[in-house]
């Protein structure tokens, strides 16, 4: 069976996520007009402590303070789920530098490249914008091929 | 947008979206990076029908949306879609999100979403990627790149 193979953990939990986070996508759209994205937070956020022009522009001053309420509650919506579904308090195994080495990829990158997973994968990729798709194409080719390289290395998880 | 003149259901209209959006990153596991991780090492691509679905969702409502004409409610902004310009940095971005991608399993929505659930270890990723973020802005702040307007709402 094929998608035993290539789903070995089932596929409703990640449909239904998907539906979900695309909703709340939608919820934010359908009432401001908005495209939130999850990483202009991480430049808006800046603005508020630095002063920089590249932060201090009118479009990370304007929506800094929405955006960290959008991303509070996303935190929020995580809370909830783990305590709806007994997982509060998991932990991640992955190695410390991993996370941070790559967090600082992440955030140069996502910004560099004018969105993140949910901008240009959920929304442009919606949108069917070619930007977003050769951006989206571009992180997940280089992420699968990065993955597999750290896992031949024989680092894991 | 300003201040001056929010309506007053704006940030609770965010904060719904946010907690609904949050609630889909814990259900569909993305909060884990090792469930990213083995999308990424190619041993489960659950993550493909997480990815689909969400980007179906919206990308039905933008076009719905978007083909009414109408404004949105609470701000009076036109409906549109997320087209930004194509450039090198989107490339070069791109890139190196995917190598930071595919060496951490972590992404901005999920790394929140993570931080809620209780999952403290994140944070490294979490003040990875403000320095990060803050690097890039420095460089383009010295570099004297204009902020050039892009359409807001960007990712």
């Amino acid at each position: 069976m094929v998608a035993e193979t290539l789903l070995p953990n089932g596929w409703v939990h990640y449909l239904l996520g998907g539906l979900l986070i695309g909703t709340g996508t939608a919820v934010v759209y359908l009432s401001t007009g908005i495209v939130a994205g999850a990483s202009t937070f991480l430049e808006s956020t800046l603005s508020y402590v630095s002063d920089r022009s590249r932060f201090q522009q009118y479009r990370f001053r304007a929506s800094r303070d929405w955006r960290v309420v959008f991303t509070l509650s996303i935190a929020a919506g995580g809370a909830l789920y783990g305590l709806a579904f007994g997982e509060f308090g998991w932990t991640t195994d992955v190695q410390w530098w991993r996370l941070l080495v790559g967090g600082v990829l992440v955030g140069v990158g996502t910004r560099l490249g004018k969105g993140c997973t949910s901008g240009h994968g959920v929304c442009g990729v919606g949108s069917l914008s070619e930007t977003s798709l050769v951006n989206v194409a571009t992180f997940v080719g280089v992420a699968v091929g990065t993955a597999q390289v750290v896992a031949a290395l024989g680092v894991t998880p | 947008m300003s201040d001056a003149g929010r309506h007053p259901l704006f940030l609770p209209a965010v904060a719904v979206g946010g907690v609904v959006f949050g609630f889909g990153l814990g259900l569909s596991r993305m909060y884990r990076p090792e469930v990213v991780l083995r999308f990424l090492q190619l041993t489960d691509l659950g993550l493909l029908l997480v990815l689909g679905g969400a980007s179906v969702v919206a990308g039905l409502v933008f076009a719905a949306a978007s083909a009414t004409g109408r404004t949105a409610p609470l701000t009076g902004r036109e409906f549109g879609k997320r087209v930004k310009s194509m450039d090198r940095n989107v490339l070069v971005g791109g890139g190196i999100f995917g190598v930071g991608w595919g060496l951490s399993g972590i992404c901005p929505g999920a790394a929140y979403a993570s931080l809620g659930v209780g999952n403290v270890t994140i944070l490294w990723a979490v003040v990875g990627m403000f320095a990060g973020a803050y690097l890039q802005g420095v460089a383009r702040s010295s570099s004297g790149e204009a902020g050039r307007a892009e359409t807001e709402g960007s990712a």
